[in-house]
Protein backbone atom coordinates (compact mmCIF):
# COMPACT_ATOMS: atom_id res chain seq x y z
CA UNK A 1 0.00 0.00 0.00
CA UNK A 2 1.41 3.30 -1.23
CA UNK A 3 0.71 5.91 1.25
CA UNK A 4 -0.36 9.38 -0.48
CA UNK A 5 1.01 12.44 1.47
CA UNK A 6 0.43 14.74 -0.99
CA UNK A 7 -3.45 15.29 -0.56
CA UNK A 8 -5.19 17.59 1.43
CA UNK A 9 -6.45 14.42 4.35
CA UNK A 10 -3.66 15.59 7.07
CA UNK A 11 -4.83 18.45 8.87
CA UNK A 12 -2.71 21.39 8.97
CA UNK A 13 -0.17 22.29 11.57
CA UNK A 14 -0.73 25.86 12.64
CA UNK A 15 2.08 27.56 14.12
CA UNK A 16 0.23 27.40 17.88
CA UNK A 17 -0.11 23.18 17.26
CA UNK A 18 3.66 23.04 16.79
CA UNK A 19 4.57 25.17 19.31
CA UNK A 20 2.36 23.07 21.81
CA UNK A 21 4.05 19.87 20.56
CA UNK A 22 7.66 21.24 20.19
CA UNK A 23 7.12 22.15 23.71
CA UNK A 24 5.38 18.30 25.30
CA UNK A 25 8.46 16.82 23.27
CA UNK A 26 10.63 19.14 25.29
CA UNK A 27 8.87 18.08 28.41
CA UNK A 28 9.04 14.29 28.01
CA UNK A 29 12.95 14.82 27.10
CA UNK A 30 13.59 16.48 30.06
CA UNK A 31 11.41 13.67 31.96
CA UNK A 32 13.46 11.14 30.10
CA UNK A 33 16.96 12.26 30.78
CA UNK A 34 16.45 13.43 34.40
CA UNK A 35 15.05 8.95 34.75
CA UNK A 36 18.46 8.38 33.09
CA UNK A 37 20.46 10.60 35.10
CA UNK A 38 19.13 9.41 38.22
CA UNK A 39 20.23 5.88 37.07
CA UNK A 40 23.72 6.64 36.35
CA UNK A 41 24.31 8.30 39.66
CA UNK A 42 22.44 5.08 41.66
CA UNK A 43 24.69 2.95 39.32
CA UNK A 44 27.73 5.34 40.22
CA UNK A 45 27.06 5.53 43.94
CA UNK A 46 27.23 1.61 44.01
CA UNK A 47 30.54 1.46 42.84
CA UNK A 48 31.74 4.78 44.76
CA UNK A 49 29.17 5.00 48.08
CA UNK A 50 30.54 8.76 48.15
CA UNK A 51 31.27 8.54 52.25
CA UNK A 52 31.86 11.32 54.22
CA UNK A 53 35.38 10.00 55.05
CA UNK A 54 38.60 11.93 55.62
CA UNK A 55 42.16 10.20 55.63
CA UNK A 56 44.87 12.19 57.08
CA UNK A 57 48.50 10.79 57.39
CA UNK A 58 50.67 12.84 59.92
CA UNK A 59 54.23 11.62 59.33
CA UNK A 60 55.96 14.96 61.34
CA UNK A 61 57.08 15.80 64.80
CA UNK A 62 57.43 18.86 64.68
CA UNK A 63 55.25 21.99 66.85
CA UNK A 64 54.15 23.51 63.47
CA UNK A 65 53.52 20.30 61.76
CA UNK A 66 51.41 18.59 63.96
CA UNK A 67 48.75 21.77 63.73
CA UNK A 68 47.90 21.19 60.48
CA UNK A 69 46.38 17.04 60.58
CA UNK A 70 44.62 17.95 64.14
CA UNK A 71 42.61 20.85 63.02
CA UNK A 72 41.34 19.46 59.93
CA UNK A 73 40.71 16.62 61.23
CA UNK A 74 39.06 17.75 64.04
CA UNK A 75 37.09 20.59 61.68
CA UNK A 76 36.31 17.49 59.49
CA UNK A 77 34.56 15.83 62.90
CA UNK A 78 32.35 18.85 63.60
CA UNK A 79 31.23 18.75 60.11
CA UNK A 80 29.99 15.59 60.05
CA UNK A 81 33.20 13.20 58.41
CA UNK A 82 34.30 9.88 59.89
CA UNK A 83 38.06 10.95 60.24
CA UNK A 84 41.26 8.97 60.46
CA UNK A 85 44.73 10.18 61.30
CA UNK A 86 47.23 7.46 60.46
CA UNK A 87 50.12 8.36 62.70
CA UNK A 88 53.54 7.22 61.11
CA UNK A 89 57.28 7.79 61.60
CA UNK A 90 57.60 11.28 63.47
CA UNK A 91 54.20 11.83 63.22
CA UNK A 92 53.91 9.05 66.57
CA UNK A 93 55.30 11.76 68.80
CA UNK A 94 51.98 13.42 68.46
CA UNK A 95 50.47 10.16 69.87
CA UNK A 96 53.56 9.58 72.53
CA UNK A 97 52.17 9.38 76.21
CA UNK A 98 52.37 13.47 77.02
CA UNK A 99 54.33 13.49 73.90
CA UNK A 100 52.47 16.44 72.25
CA UNK A 101 52.94 18.95 74.81
CA UNK A 102 56.67 18.52 73.95
CA UNK A 103 56.50 19.23 70.27
CA UNK A 104 59.53 21.79 69.25
CA UNK A 105 59.99 24.02 66.39
CA UNK A 106 63.85 24.06 65.22
CA UNK A 107 65.01 27.25 63.46
CA UNK A 108 67.91 25.57 61.32
CA UNK A 109 66.65 25.34 57.18
CA UNK A 110 63.43 27.11 58.30
CA UNK A 111 63.52 31.00 56.69
CA UNK A 112 59.82 30.96 57.29
CA UNK A 113 60.11 31.69 61.64
CA UNK A 114 58.11 34.61 61.80
CA UNK A 115 61.59 36.18 63.24
CA UNK A 116 63.92 34.61 60.84
CA UNK A 117 66.89 32.88 62.73
CA UNK A 118 70.21 32.65 60.30
CA UNK A 119 71.21 29.26 60.40
CA UNK A 120 75.07 29.75 61.97
CA UNK A 121 73.19 30.81 65.31
CA UNK A 122 70.23 28.45 64.64
CA UNK A 123 72.40 25.16 65.54
CA UNK A 124 73.60 26.96 68.56
CA UNK A 125 72.86 24.63 71.44
CA UNK A 126 69.20 26.06 73.26
CA UNK A 127 68.01 27.19 70.18
CA UNK A 128 65.19 24.83 69.41
CA UNK A 129 63.98 25.31 72.83
CA UNK A 130 64.12 28.87 72.39
CA UNK A 131 62.45 28.95 68.94
CA UNK A 132 59.75 26.93 70.49
CA UNK A 133 59.36 29.37 73.24
CA UNK A 134 58.88 31.95 71.10
CA UNK A 135 56.33 30.64 68.50
CA UNK A 136 54.39 29.48 71.53
CA UNK A 137 54.04 32.65 73.79
CA UNK A 138 54.98 34.99 71.00
CA UNK A 139 52.57 33.84 67.97
CA UNK A 140 50.37 31.33 69.70
CA UNK A 141 49.78 32.39 73.00
CA UNK A 142 48.99 35.72 71.53
CA UNK A 143 46.41 34.49 68.80
CA UNK A 144 44.87 32.15 71.11
CA UNK A 145 45.97 29.49 68.92
CA UNK A 146 44.55 26.10 70.81
CA UNK A 147 47.49 24.19 72.72
CA UNK A 148 48.20 21.14 70.67
CA UNK A 149 47.31 18.63 73.55
CA UNK A 150 43.34 20.26 73.77
CA UNK A 151 43.11 19.91 69.89
CA UNK A 152 44.18 16.38 70.49
CA UNK A 153 41.69 15.73 72.84
CA UNK A 154 38.77 17.56 70.55
CA UNK A 155 39.80 15.03 67.68
CA UNK A 156 39.02 12.56 70.51
CA UNK A 157 35.82 13.68 71.79
CA UNK A 158 34.23 14.38 68.44
CA UNK A 159 35.27 11.07 67.77
CA UNK A 160 38.28 11.10 65.62
CA UNK A 161 40.04 7.72 64.78
CA UNK A 162 43.78 7.60 65.59
CA UNK A 163 45.55 4.60 64.22
CA UNK A 164 49.39 4.60 65.44
CA UNK A 165 51.76 2.50 61.93
CA UNK A 166 52.95 -0.08 63.11
CA UNK A 167 56.03 -0.82 61.29
CA UNK A 168 57.21 2.62 62.71
CA UNK A 169 56.94 1.90 65.92
CA UNK A 170 59.01 -1.58 65.76
CA UNK A 171 61.27 0.83 64.07
CA UNK A 172 61.54 3.70 66.32
CA UNK A 173 61.36 1.19 69.21
CA UNK A 174 57.89 2.57 70.49
CA UNK A 175 56.09 -0.05 72.45
CA UNK A 176 51.82 0.22 72.38
CA UNK A 177 51.93 1.63 76.41
CA UNK A 178 54.31 4.46 74.75
CA UNK A 179 51.18 5.79 73.22
CA UNK A 180 47.89 6.87 74.89
CA UNK A 181 45.30 4.51 75.16
CA UNK A 182 42.63 5.94 72.54
CA UNK A 183 45.13 4.73 69.75
CA UNK A 184 44.48 1.74 67.52
CA UNK A 185 47.36 0.13 66.07
CA UNK A 186 46.86 -0.61 62.31
CA UNK A 187 49.11 -1.01 59.05
CA UNK A 188 49.41 0.46 55.64
CA UNK A 189 46.35 -2.10 54.76
CA UNK A 190 44.09 -0.49 57.04
CA UNK A 191 44.91 2.74 56.23
CA UNK A 192 44.22 2.25 52.28
CA UNK A 193 41.41 0.19 53.18
CA UNK A 194 39.81 3.13 54.93
CA UNK A 195 41.63 5.67 52.34
CA UNK A 196 39.84 4.31 49.52
CA UNK A 197 36.43 5.14 50.26
CA UNK A 198 37.31 8.73 51.91
CA UNK A 199 37.19 11.67 49.36
CA UNK A 200 39.38 13.54 51.32
CA UNK A 201 43.46 12.27 51.69
CA UNK A 202 45.98 14.26 52.77
CA UNK A 203 49.48 13.48 53.73
CA UNK A 204 50.93 15.74 56.12
CA UNK B 1 19.25 42.73 62.39
CA UNK B 2 16.08 43.62 63.95
CA UNK B 3 14.88 39.90 64.00
CA UNK B 4 14.65 38.07 67.38
CA UNK B 5 14.82 34.67 67.56
CA UNK B 6 13.87 32.03 70.22
CA UNK B 7 17.34 30.97 70.99
CA UNK B 8 17.81 27.15 72.95
CA UNK B 9 21.76 27.83 72.80
CA UNK B 10 23.92 30.69 73.38
CA UNK B 11 27.95 29.66 72.85
CA UNK B 12 30.82 32.48 73.24
CA UNK B 13 33.27 31.70 71.19
CA UNK B 14 34.90 34.85 71.37
CA UNK B 15 38.52 35.21 71.52
CA UNK B 16 38.98 31.63 70.43
CA UNK B 17 40.46 31.17 66.85
CA UNK B 18 40.15 28.19 63.96
CA UNK B 19 38.77 26.12 64.58
CA UNK B 20 37.47 25.90 67.88
CA UNK B 21 34.39 28.31 67.46
CA UNK B 22 33.51 25.22 64.56
CA UNK B 23 34.10 22.32 67.33
CA UNK B 24 32.31 24.43 69.91
CA UNK B 25 29.19 24.86 67.17
CA UNK B 26 29.29 21.27 66.63
CA UNK B 27 29.32 20.29 70.33
CA UNK B 28 25.98 22.45 70.95
CA UNK B 29 24.17 21.04 67.94
CA UNK B 30 24.54 17.53 69.13
CA UNK B 31 22.30 18.18 72.01
CA UNK B 32 19.51 20.68 70.27
CA UNK B 33 16.69 19.26 68.48
CA UNK B 34 15.28 19.52 65.14
CA UNK B 35 14.29 22.74 64.66
CA UNK B 36 15.72 24.85 67.92
CA UNK B 37 18.24 27.47 67.21
CA UNK B 38 21.56 28.26 68.68
CA UNK B 39 23.29 31.59 68.53
CA UNK B 40 27.18 31.61 68.48
CA UNK B 41 29.82 35.10 68.96
CA UNK B 42 33.14 34.71 67.60
CA UNK B 43 35.82 37.16 66.80
CA UNK B 44 37.58 34.60 64.44
CA UNK B 45 37.27 36.49 61.14
CA UNK B 46 38.16 33.06 59.63
CA UNK B 47 34.50 32.03 61.29
CA UNK B 48 33.42 34.28 58.61
CA UNK B 49 33.56 31.76 55.80
CA UNK B 50 33.26 28.71 58.03
CA UNK B 51 30.40 28.79 59.81
CA UNK B 52 28.35 29.70 56.62
CA UNK B 53 30.52 26.28 55.31
CA UNK B 54 30.15 24.20 58.55
CA UNK B 55 26.25 25.30 58.12
CA UNK B 56 25.87 24.05 54.24
CA UNK B 57 27.84 21.04 54.80
CA UNK B 58 25.68 19.68 57.76
CA UNK B 59 22.62 20.54 56.42
CA UNK B 60 21.55 23.43 59.04
CA UNK B 61 20.83 26.55 58.60
CA UNK B 62 22.51 30.22 58.86
CA UNK B 63 19.15 32.21 59.71
CA UNK B 64 21.42 34.99 60.11
CA UNK B 65 24.80 36.83 60.53
CA UNK B 66 26.13 40.03 61.30
CA UNK B 67 29.40 41.92 63.01
CA UNK B 68 29.52 45.00 65.08
CA UNK B 69 32.71 45.87 66.93
CA UNK B 70 34.44 43.27 65.30
CA UNK B 71 32.19 40.53 67.09
CA UNK B 72 30.68 38.19 64.69
CA UNK B 73 26.97 36.71 65.78
CA UNK B 74 25.30 34.24 63.28
CA UNK B 75 21.96 32.25 64.38
CA UNK B 76 21.44 28.73 63.22
CA UNK B 77 18.41 26.37 63.40
CA UNK B 78 19.17 22.58 63.72
CA UNK B 79 17.81 21.04 60.50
Amino acid sequence: MVLDTTGGVAPAITPETEELLRSRIDALAIERLDQIVAERVAAAMKKDPAKNKVAIIASKGTLDMAYPPLILASAAAAMGEEVEIFFTFYGLEMVKKGGIEHLKVAPVANPAMPVPIPNIIGMLPGMTPMATWMMKSQFFAKHNVVPLDQLLQECIDLGVKLTACQMSMDVMGIKREDLIDEVEIGGAATMLTFANEAHVTLFI
Amino acid sequence: MGTTYQVDKSIDARGQMCPMPVLALAKAFRELASGQIAVISATDPGSKADIPAWAEKTGNTLLEMSEENGVFTYYLKKA
